[in-house]
């Protein structure tokens, strides 16, 4: 059996009295993996955690077997790539220079970007498709510009593991289409640092609102009240019927042209 | 992503100019602000009691005075003046960006209130103590002494916010201990005042800020100072840009927050302690300097540390001649210049804000 490339095991959160996150456990594989379920299910807690951006009370994450603890900051931020929801954004930085910090954990705060840091800058431009406006300010962007190139930023880091909070809340249905698709690609392609496990191939992990869209991934982890209640593929029939029923079955999940769509129930 | 279209491409191209025009507007600046360097130097060396006049700095070049007047009183005080300027826009671009936060100023941090304390402090101890002692050794001990004390007092101000604080990772935590040691200090050196009001008034010029005393010895400390200072802030420029997309975002970059803030909050405390202990509290060029420059040629922490410092020394020189030139032959503190133009300026940027709006 594999060591899998993220696996947490018993973690519990709480702020304050209210636990976040109890006794939660999940494989993150190569692929892509989507996190799902009701508002306050503690789905971005869960990431921040496996980001190692917040240390659980009890439990552990392991990535590629080796404790989260463990790693350096900056070995974390090699293997890690993490984005957050989008947020309020200081400073003047342009599109280029918020993208190139991407290869922070590759250079350190000294080292000067070379010719293959730029190059790492101009691809995850170039999948995120914001290089037409690599000079343009990051505060004079939209929301759903913006959103794009923090997720530019998160692809340049070229970790194995990409974590994604929320990336297609901002998005107009063209780029969500878009966003899917790069998360299908790069959950397939290897990515450009060597890794010994999996093939090579990428994780990344998203917590998505849209159930429509996180149905197009290759596996499911559903969060209810800090718990995970179910984690499959889409194709499961337990893992359909679960998520109708953790959303109160207000949502109703069908195939349609050969993809899995929720519906909100209406009438 | 679906193929770019060609109206985006039409786009981009329109807007590629966009990375020259900032170029070309911070090289402008920075033109700009060597060349007020130099005037404002010149200023400088040609205002006396007199006021500002260059045919009293001829007279004074050809006179016997020369050396003493230029070489040990304005040329010093100048250079100093440009110096602490420099310290403090250094001081309040390393706040805004730390603080993620365009109203941070470099005293923020307990820095003013603890400098405040300590320069209370051996006001009141030289006045109960300056019995035993001849006139001028008792002046030399002031002065000494209240530099070493506004340094150590900055310094201490900032370790208590720290102490206070648990360290530097958490922001609001980090400005509401500031904020309460300031009260507190500002407090106990109230009562200091009350017990010896001799030393309300030394009090009173500290707080007001004033350049009238810079020679060389400061001169050469600041210079050797901001070097290191402005050269290791340089080194951690592109933490502050990280920290601009947030603290975690910044933490899943690999940086250590803890330590680089730690680092950071260091060297503000630095440029601050050794600002304030050369000049007092100069009111508004920490917080101005990185304004101007934000305003008018942005860019990456690089460019924000080191274009504020060099406009804080801008602005602070031409304060401290407006401060001699002003009510010739007598002087107005340094201090009371800034604030009245900061403030007028602070005015202005939010008329014209709110006109936007």
């Amino acid at each position: 059996m594999t060591v899998p490339r993220l696996e947490a095991t018993g973690l519990r959160v709480g702020y304050g009295d209210r636990p976040v996150l109890q006794a939660v456990d999940c494989r993150i594989e190569a692929g892509w993996t989507a996190i799902v379920g009701p508002n306050g299910a503690g789905k971005s807690t869960l990431l921040r955690v496996l980001a190692g951006l917040l240390r659980p009370e009890a439990g552990e994450v392991r990535v590629e077997g080796r404790r989260l603890g463990e790693l350096s900051a900056v070995e974390r931020g090699r293997r890690i790539a993490w984005m957050a929801q989008l947020g309020e954004v200081t400073g003047e930085l342009t599109v280029r220079e918020t993208v190139a910090l991407g290869r922070l954990p590759h250079l350190g705060l000294f080292g000067t970007p070379g010719a293959a840091d730029e190059a790492a800058v101009d691809r995850a431009m170039a999948e995120a498709e914001c290089e037409g406006w690599q000079d343009r300010r990051l505060t004079a962007l939209s929301g759903g510009e913006r959103q794009r190139v923090l997720l530019a930023r998160a692809l340049a880091t070229e970790a194995p593991l990409l974590l994604l909070d929320e990336p297609t809340t901002h998005l107009d249905p063209p780029h969500q289409v878009a966003l899917v698709r790069l998360a299908q690609r790069l959950a397939r392609q290897s990515s450009h640092q060597p890794t010994h496990q999996l093939d090579g191939r990428r994780s990344v992990v998203t917590v998505m609102h849209d159930l429509s869209l996180a149905l197009a991934a290759d596996h499911l982890l559903l969060l209810q009240d800090g718990r995970v209640t179910c984690a499959g593929a889409p194709a499961d029939p337990a893992l359909r019927a679960a998520l109708e029923a953790v959303f109160r079955h207000a949502i109703r999940i069908v195939q349609q042209d050969g993809q899995w769509v929720a519906l909100p129930r209406l009438a | 992503m679906p193929p770019t279209s060609p109206a985006l491409q039409a786009a981009s191209g329109a807007r590629a100019p966009a990375a020259g025009a900032d170029r070309h507007a911070r090289r402008r600046l920075l033109a700009l602000l060597l060349v007020g360097l130099l005037l404002g130097g010149l200023a400088g060396l040609a205002t006396g009691s007199g006021g500002f006049s260059l045919a009293s700095l001829q007279a004074d070049l050809a006179g016997d005075q020369a050396g003493l007047i230029l070489g040990e009183i304005r040329a010093p005080r100048s250079l100093g003046a440009a110096l602490v300027g420099a310290l403090l826009g250094l001081g309040g671009a390393l706040a805004q960006g730390l603080f993620r936060n365009p109203l941070a100023d470099p005293y923020l941090l307990g820095a003013a209130a603890g400098a405040g304390l300590a320069v209370v402090l051996v006001l009141a101890g030289a006045a109960l103590g300056g019995l035993h002692l001849s006139l001028a050794a008792a002046l030399w001990l002031e002065r000494v002494g209240l530099v070493a004390a506004a340094f150590v007092g900055a310094l201490g101000g900032v370790t208590l916010t720290l102490l206070l604080a648990r360290g530097a990772l958490h922001t609001t935590r980090l400005l509401l201990s500031g904020v309460v040691l300031a009260v507190l200090l500002g407090a106990l050196s109230d009562l200091v005042t009350v017990v010896s009001p001799d030393a309300l008034r030394g009090k009173q010029a500290f707080m007001l800020g004033s350049t009238s005393f810079l020679g060389w010895s400061s001169v050469a400390l600041m210079a050797a100072g901001l070097t290191l200072l402005l050269g290791l802030a340089l080194r951690h420029a592109r933490a502050l840009d990280a920290l601009t997309l947030g603290e975690d975002s910044a933490a899943s970059l690999g940086l250590d927050l803890g330590r680089v803030r730690l680092v950071l909050v260091l060297l503000l405390a630095g440029a601050t302690a050794l600002a304030v202990s050369q000049a007092g509290l100069v009111a508004f060029v920490g917080l101005v300097a990185p304004h101007l420059v934000r305003r008018h040629a942005p860019g990456a922490h690089a460019w924000l540390l080191a274009a504020s410092a060099l406009m804080g020394a801008v602005l602070l020189l031409a304060a401290d001649v407006l401060s001699r030139a002003l009510i010739a032959p007598q002087e107005l503190p340094v201090g009371v210049v800034t604030a009245v133009i900061g403030g007028l300026y602070l005015c202005l940027l939010l008329n014209r804000r709110s006109a936007h709006a």
